[in-house]
């Protein structure tokens, strides 16, 4: 047994040590469209592991991702963006005053964003959290409108409709791939914990939860909470990978996007959304060729712009009605397929 | 403001209402009956809009021939969607129903950006619904005179339909239970598919006179006023037919007069809707109309 723990703990050490040799790999060999596309991927890494942790987890089908993504990228943006840059940007309207001369360094600025997001999801989360499955997907749908229709109109803070342009670049492999994987170690660790047992209990029966003693209100707002938080973060540096933010860039769309891949990677798998979050993240590069000109050996078209998506609504719907589990179901990785050929270990409440 | 801009905005105000209320009984049958928010009612009707205008400009019929071919084609469609994309998940979690839903939605969003190309169109208003009234110091579209009338005339034959048809009284026993109006031999998968095609009708004809309102189509029309008039549906008790058209009334009266009275306002405009639900949503769940349904475990 424990020759069997020191050679798993070795295969894992090796996996990471291989995957962050690649990433370097990648990054001194492929072209900055590639990276950026790689840092895409770690980006939406951490996204679709926050809707996760609310949706696949705890059971809290919120809508209302692209809102907290929202808060996130305008806080980090706001406070990294140098005087001058404001000035240049707020020209319909001077920029407040206690945010012009503000410029944070990266770090903190994007912690910030996330803490900003985690307030604005814990009193969204108050009121929304007493509602159930549908009611509460439309409530946390409709905060997000309320978010991104306000971004629209308070002009002197962010800028309107015009957006914030030349964010300064920070976002590298470095930081995308770095709270990628500080994300999926948290899950992983929350996951062990009583905290995470205590979301999959709720998500598989409330009231047997409730009856076993979980204070359900108190872990729906946390896992609320830290989600909106992991949403923040991946937003800021969605943000600041782009270069550009405006109000139309969170609205449902991008919401529909991170709910496909957690639904495509199976809900309540780690390593599930992993996976489809690179899949889905390189086709929706790889596919922007269906939205241009196509020489088919048949016919030619001159471009459909939309064909993408939808490919993408097409793929949601198949999954859900014929592959409801995703690539993972409720399964997460192991290594027990060495020891024990053709069987994963089991992520079920009663399980382990 | 002087009492003529008033019943000015007030016209406006009741024929934009009467259009949420319209598409917001789609909203509440279908929820009544399946608990189900079907997400992809706004797209069905943009379908009607889309569908009147081709009808009209590339298959030129009279504008009453063409609209009822959109009417029909677009209950069709509403059934269909609900055969593919509903049916085959009636027995499971009703989140998936929900993503489904999500999906069929951006299905058709997306495929109208293909097929009717992104930019918007024009809508050929006939002239019975373009010319221009003059009451006194009002000045209104005839379609806002019409609106609330042909709204008034399909809310009477629905009204009857529930409430006198057997159909209807199916509907109504599969709102209460599945299971029992089954053994009292009703056909489910038939009613259901009524009830959705008697909802995309109300969208259809009410993406027709939205697009006399507002001449513009464009495939994410039905987005905005869908999400309203799904707010429309709770506000007034969802699974309540006179709630849905009361709620639809008072989102209308209540977006055009904000905007009215309080020009400050106007960029809010769409946020309106969202904050009246949340408020009804937190101090009576159950909507205006609606029935207190104890929570089943």
């Amino acid at each position: 047994m424990e020759r069997q723990k020191f050679i798993r703990r070795l295969l894992t050490i090796t996996a990471i040590a291989i995957s962050i040799g690649l990433l370097i790999l990648f990054d001194s060999i492929l072209d900055s469209y590639m990276m950026r596309i790689i840092n895409l991927c770690g980006i939406y890494i951490t996204l679709a592991l926050s809707l996760n942790l609310i949706y696949g987890f705890t059971g809290l089908f919120s809508l209302g991702h692209a809102g907290f993504m929202a808060v996130g990228a305008y806080t980090t943006a706001l406070l990294t963006m140098s005087p001058a840059q404001k000035q240049m940007n707020f020209f319909l309207e001077p920029i407040v005053p206690w945010l012009a001369n503000v410029e944070w360094s990266f770090f903190p600025a994007l912690m910030m964003g996330g803490l900003v997001a985690a307030v604005t999801g814990f009193l969204i989360g108050a009121p929304a959290l007493k509602l159930k499955d549908d009611y509460l997907a439309i409530a946390t749908l409709g905060f997000a409108e309320i978010i991104r229709i306000f971004f629209t109109n308070m002009q002197s803070v962010t800028n309107g409709p015009l957006g914030l342009k030349g964010l300064p670049p920070y976002t590298n492999m470095w930081w995308t791939w770095g709270i990628a994987f500080i994300s999926i170690l948290f899950m992983i660790y929350l996951f062990r914990g009583s905290y995470g047992r205590a979301f999959k209990a709720i998500r598989e029966d409330e009231v047997a939860a409730e009856a076993m003693g979980i204070n359900l209100f108190r872990h729906k707002m946390l896992s609320f909470t830290i989600g909106s938080f992991m949403a923040g973060v991946g937003g800021g540096l969605l943000g600041n990978l782009m270069g550009t933010i405006d109000p139309l860039m969170f609205r449902f769309l991008l919401a529909f996007n991170i709910l496909l891949i957690v639904v495509l990677g199976g809900m309540g798998s780690i390593t599930g959304t992993v996976i489809s979050a690179i899949v889905i993240t390189i086709l929706m590069e790889y596919l922007r060729f269906l939205d241009g000109p196509m020489d088919l050996i048949l016919f030619k078209t001159d471009g459909i712009p939309g064909l993408r998506m939808v490919i993408f609504s097409i793929m949601l719907m198949v999954v859900i009605l014929f592959f409801q589990k995703g690539i993972m179901g409720n399964r997460e990785f192991s290594w027990d397929f060495l020891f024990k050929p053709g069987r994963l270990k089991k992520n079920n409440v009663e399980g382990e | 403001m002087t009492f003529e801009i008033f019943l000015q905005h007030l016209s406006n105000a009741v024929s934009l209402g009467s259009l949420y209320a319209l598409i917001a009984i789609g909203y509440t049958m279908v929820y009544g009956i399946l608990r189900l928010i079907n997400f992809a009612h706004g797209d069905i009707f943009m379908l009607g809009g889309y569908f009147a205008f081709y009808a009209l400009t590339t298959f030129l019929m009279p504008w009453w021939v063409g609209f009822i071919v959109a009417i029909g084609l677009t209950a069709m469609l509403g059934m269909f969607i609900e055969k593919v994309a509903y049916r085959p998940l009636r027995d499971s979690p009703k989140v998936s129903v929900l993503i489904s839903a999500i999906g069929v939605s951006f299905l058709i969003e997306s495929l109208g950006v293909v097929i009717f190309g992104g930019i918007q169109k024009a809508f050929p208003i006939p002239e019975l619904f373009g010319t221009v009234v003059t009451i006194g110091k009002i000045y209104i579209v005839s379609v806002n005179f019409f609106i609330p009338v042909i709204a008034f005339v399909f809310l009477v034959g629905l009204m009857y339909m529930i409430n006198k048809t057997k159909t209807g009284m199916a509907m109504r026993a599969l709102s209460r239970d599945h299971e029992t109006a089954r053994l009292m031999a009703i056909d489910v998968d038939k009613v259901i598919a009524y009830t959705f095609g008697l909802g995309s009708l109300l969208a259809a004809v009410g993406g027709i006179m939205w697009g006399m309102k507002y001449p513009q189509l464009y495939p994410l029309m039905g987005v905005m006023p869908g999400l309203k008039c799904f707010i429309a549906a709770v506000v007034g008790g969802i699974g309540n037919i006179t709630g849905a058209v009361l709620g639809g009334l008072l989102i209308g009266i209540l977006e055009i007069m904000t905007v009215a009275f309080l020009p400050d306002l106007t960029g809010y405009r769409d946020a309106f809707a969202f904050i009246l639900l949340i408020i009804i949503l937190l101090v009576k769940p159950t909507g205006l109309m609606g029935e207190n349904l104890a929570e089943k475990v």
